[in-house]
């Protein structure tokens, strides 16, 4: 129970520095000396529980220095890359279905006139990197508070999960990695238990490999919410009790947000052991039916403001909470689960399943019996008040008291530098490896390849239908075996509007960085579209590397600018987003960056459910069509990838014509002209038909010389990534209507559903493809583990 | 006269907001209570005619799926239970429910209230969400299943519903026709092919000796409407009523004999 006690105000800037690295503070000189001044002008010295939560509200987790940063860009002075693109596209959008976005833990939309949705994604890389099974399922867990914490019951979870290849040769790991396999299964398996026993589905997401996530594995996990408009509030006054609901507070997860700001090393795991929390996804769902209880009592809500403990645990829960008010908090009141905790620890711990609730003097009673029957720990720790300081008392002293307004006012912006070369050197291709293609073999080959290979044993292991809302699920086709582009949830039993969850990202595009960020937003929304999914709000969230480093920070800006092009362009607004920087291994002088990842969850609506629309195809002699034009975009392919060729156009996207097709289609789906549809994306035309056939156990004859297309190559035709393409089947009869409907984008009528179970790919006659489909599906059930 | 059914929560208990949904189509007042409240006394279990026990995971299925929930039925309600079972009520224990009544011994002899079977860890070893097909045993005694179709199809979703008896027990349920569903083909034939779960025999769901407790590892509440089925999109001919709703049909129209 101590508390130390420095005297900064007098302190040389080594000393600062000094102070920093003992404390592991992770603050930078310029915010040293800010807090140096402070403590000169209050004329005092500085406690350690004081330094901490400068260190945790000031942490690039918690405030996002980056985004926030003056950046110049060549000859560009950019003011903040969130406020100049992000928020900005948002700003100009001006929805007025978009009810809170970028203010509460998750951003809040329009459902329909009674309820809305709640959205949020995060990453859980740092932990995940340490500890697999743990830093996973406490990412679920922390992501599920942010929804609860706007009132909002979670009733979805996604996961994206990047590895490195799972064929890497063990001889060839380094000792003290995990192998990409341990690391997939254990992730799976952190995912698996905590969604699956709070009770909440998955049901979206993808796995990617790329090998530069050796050492530092990405888990985006996300969650969609529902909540009756009326009953979000955030209106908390002084007097109002604050209640600590859920577990207790242990030496688990201290730092984790200032560890989740750094570099990972070879001593990483031995100074932040305690940075990784423990999950227990009971006491999680006790709160969360606490909280809806709270929520839903007669009398209104029974509490002014319930928020998450994340990031920076108590420290930055209460402190921006009550930012404009003022708070005092009693340390001792906080049930432990280590007694000889430190003052300093207690206020900056990130144990698990904790939840923050301001609540009237006249509704603790009843409160406090809600959370009793849960058998969920409530306790009173403070006071709200006006005082504009955060007051920390352990027994009768104080051991902190700092004012709100230079905590948050204050943290100096920086500037920084980015800077990346033009990419002007054109890589010719060579094509000398590409002739006498074995075209079948190609094929099979895309199709196993680890990308692209089923992950039904992952998807199995997920509970995707609790809460029987899952109308469409994640696994499709006469054997529920095929990968569905989106899920559409049907949120309230009473209603058939419906909710559409799907995502976009390839980081092999990243040799493009401007190019990659719009394609994640176009495979976000083609995801949707193909299910039926409209009105599309857009969630950001970047992995990257080392943003000090000048290029890295200039894939980042013109991934920002590409966001704010497409938001514009799509009419599809950001109402949510987070960064994840820092993401890479430093090993003596070598850093191993990871390839810059941005993932684009997209959140469309459905009016009625019923309408919806799978990948599989449905009936033989139904007409397939192709809609969108392929170009000469196989830069970052998987085809490319496979033959080891760089270099390449990165498929680009026109986002204003992709917007009229996509309005085209939901047309033809909304008057059922529409059997199948499914995007193409990573392995281009031919892996997406190969998967529509999978879903339907059926074959297809395709003419490949009907493609909109200025190519004549087979394979390019064949395996090109252009964006905004989509494979739609038609029912006999109705290719009128629906090429009526669909009248002015680049179509084409380019084959048929067979019911014999063969692939078949022609061009002018000859037969490019011939494949039975029990081989595709062979392939395609190539085991990644 | 709508009769009052109990849908019964613990810490951890998940699909109780689907489940009352389901009572609510099939004709029935639900109401969702927390155990704690049963266990205070504040309200008791004879103010209902029908009890269901959901899904989930109670108390985190510590020790094994459904103990601790066992052990609270079987120490703090016993009598209540007991009682609302001997006059005949409905019970339905679904997925971690039926864990809890085969623990605490209510099934599948709820006369004599010992454990003699279990549901244990999935042979694959790991959670499974997946659709099955399920044979009816024609001859079962179960009430809530009376006039079921030969074979029906349901979500699992679960990591301990593998079914295990002793030799003589078992001898006993299939020859008193306790034994209500069977793992099976789409045309019902019953293999080990069609097992997700390594159960004995092939069991997913059994009944009490008097036909009026059952117990059953899928998910009935899960679809009882047409566009539940993981398939809706293929087959637009699926009739509106899910496979699951009779059993709460079943059970609500027996409930209403205690109103």
């Amino acid at each position: 129970m101590i508390v130390n006690y420095f005297p900064v105000y007098d302190f040389s800037e080594k000393e600062l520095i000094e102070l920093n690295e003992n404390l592991s503070l992770a603050l930078n000189i310029s915010e040293l000396i800010a807090i140096k001044n402070y403590y000169r002008s209050e004329k005092r010295k500085a406690s350690d529980v004081e330094l901490h939560t400068f260190s945790q509200l000031w942490s690039e987790h918690c405030y996002h220095k980056t985004f926030k940063s003056k950046i110049v860009f060549n000859n560009e002075e950019i003011d903040g890359l969130f406020k100049s693109y992000i928020e900005k596209a948002t700003k100009e959008l001006n929805k007025e279905w978009c009810l809170k976005v970028f203010e509460d833990n998750a951003g809040i939309i329009e459902f329909d006139e009674e309820y809305a949705i709640a959205v949020k994604v995060e990453t859980h890389n740092h932990p995940t990197a340490l500890d697999p099974f743990s830093g996973a399922h406490t990412g679920v867990g922390g992501i599920y508070r942010d929804i609860i914490g706007v009132g909002a019951r979670p009733i979805a979870t996604m996961d994206y999960l990047f590895f490195a290849y799972p064929t890497l040769d063990y001889n060839n790991l380094p000792p003290d990695a995990y192998h990409p396999k341990i690391m997939l299964k254990r992730v799976v398996a952190g995912i698996a238990d905590y969604g699956n026993k709070v009770g909440i589905p998955t049901v979206n997401g993808c796995v990617q490999f790329h090998n530069s996530y050796l050492r530092n594995p990405l888990v985006f996990v996300g969650s969609v919410g529902i909540l009756p408009k009326n009953k979000y509030v955030r209106n908390p006054k002084p007097g109002h009790k604050m209640l600590l609901v859920g577990g207790k507070t242990g030496r688990d997860g201290i730092k984790g947000a200032s560890f989740a700001s750094i570099s990972i090393t070879k001593t990483t795991g031995v100074k932040y052991y305690a940075a990784v929390q423990i999950g227990n996804p009971i006491e999680e769902k006790k709160i969360i039916e606490g909280i809806i209880r709270a929520r839903d009592h007669p009398k209104g809500p029974l509490y002014s403001l319930v928020t998450d403990l994340g990031g920076g645990g108590l420290a930055v829960a209460v402190c921006e909470s009550f930012r404009n008010l003022g708070a005092e908090i009693s340390l001792d009141k906080i049930p432990l689960k280590h007694l000889d905790m430190d003052p300093w620890e207690i206020w900056i711990s990130e144990s698990q399943e904790r939840m923050l609730l301001a609540v009237p003097e006249e509704n603790l009673e009843e409160i406090k019996r809600i959370f009793d029957e849960e058998d969920c720990e409530a306790t009173v720790i403070g006071e709200v008040n006006d005082s504009k300081r955060v007051v920390i008392k352990q027994g009768e002293s104080v051991v902190g008291n700092l004012s709100l307004d230079f905590l948050f006012s204050n943290p100096p912006k920086l500037t920084l530098n980015a800077f990346l070369a033009s990419n002007n050197q054109n890589l010719s291709i060579n094509e000398q490896k590409l002739i006498k293609l074995d075209y079948n073999q190609v094929l099979l080959s895309l199709t196993s390849d680890p990308n692209i290979a089923s992950k039904e044993w992952i998807i199995r292991q997920y509970d995707h239908e609790v809460g029987a809302r899952t109308i469409i699920k994640p696994l499709q086709g006469l054997n529920l075996d095929a990968p569905g582009d989106a899920a559409v949830l049907k949120p309230l039993y009473h209603s058939w509007k419906g909710i559409v969850i799907s995502n976009g990202g390839n980081p092999n595009y990243s040799i493009d960085p401007y190019r990659m960020a719009l394609s994640a937003i176009d495979e976000a929304i083609r995801n949707n579209v193909s299910c039926g999914g409209r009105r599309i709000a857009l969630l950001d969230n970047f992995s990257w590397g080392n943003p000090m480093i000048k290029e890295e920070l200039a894939k980042l800006v013109l991934a920002c600018k590409a966001c704010y092009d497409g938001a514009k362009g799509y009419d599809a607004p950001f109402i949510s987003g987070k960064d994840s920087l820092y993401n890479e291994y430093i090993e003596g002088n070598e850093r191993h960056e990871i390839v810059p990842t941005l993932m684009i969850t997209a959140i469309g609506i459905i009016p009625d459910v019923r309408k919806s629309v799978t990948m599989d195809f449905k009936r033989s002699g139904n007409y397939v069509y192709i809609l969108g034009f392929t170009s000469d975009e196989l830069g970052g392919s998987l085809f490319y990838r496979k033959f080891g060729i760089d270099g390449g156009e990165v498929p680009n996207v026109n986002p204003e014509r992709a917007k009229i097709i996509y309005e085209k289609v939901i047309k033809a789906i909304d008057r059922g002209l529409v059997k199948s549809c499914h995007d193409c994306s990573e392995g281009g035309l031919s892996v997406a038909i190969a998967e529509m056939c999978i879903g339907g156990n059926c074959g297809v004859e395709i003419d490949l010389s009907k493609v909109p297309t200025n190519l004549n190559k087979p394979y390019k035709i064949l395996f090109s990534e252009s964006n905004s393409r989509l494979i739609v089947e038609v029912a006999q009869g109705y290719e009128k209507e629906f090429e009526f409907a669909i009248r002015g984008i680049p179509f084409a009528k380019i084959g048929y559903v067979t019911s014999e179970k063969r692939l078949v790919f022609s061009m002018e006659d000859e037969k490019i493809i011939d494949l039975e489909l029990s081989d595709i599906i062979k392939a395609y059930k190539t085991s990644i583990v | 006269m709508r009769p009052k059914c109990l849908v019964l929560r613990a810490a951890g208990t998940n699909c109780d907001l689907e489940t009352a949904e389901a009572i609510k189509i099939a004709g029935g007042d639900p109401e969702i209570l927390h155990i704690n409240v049963l266990i205070k006394g504040e309200k008791k279990l004879d103010d209902y005619q029908m009890l269901v026990i959901p899904g989930g995971f109670s108390y985190a299925d510590s020790i094994s799926a459904g103990k601790i929930l066992s052990n609270i039925l079987k120490n703090n309600l016993k009598h209540q239970l007991k009682k609302f079972i001997d006059e005949g009520k409905p019970v339905l224990g679904v997925c971690n429910g039926f864990q809890a009544l085969i623990k605490s011994g209510f099934l599948p002899f709820s006369n004599e209230v010992n454990q003699s079977a279990s549901l244990i860890i999935n042979k694959n070893g790991l959670f499974i969400d997946t659709w099955v097909y399920l044979k009816i045993n024609p001859k079962s005694i179960c009430l809530l299943t009376k006039n079921s179709p030969n074979v029906i199809y349901l979500p699992i979703n679960h990591g301990e519903g593998r079914f295990v008896c002793n030799k003589k027990e078992l001898e006993k349920i299939f020859e008193s026709n306790q034994v209500v569903y069977l793992y099976s083909s789409i045309n019902g034939i019953v293999d080990e092919a069609y097992n997700p779960n390594g159960s004995v025999m092939n069991i997913a769901a059994i009944t009490n000796e008097y036909g009026n407790v059952f117990g059953i590892m899928p998910h009935p509440e899960k679809f009882v409407i047409k566009y539940q089925h993981p398939n809706w999109t293929r087959f637009p001919n699926l009739k509106e009523e899910g496979d699951g709703l009779f059993i709460y049909s079943n059970a609500v129209k027996l409930a209403k004999k205690f109103c």
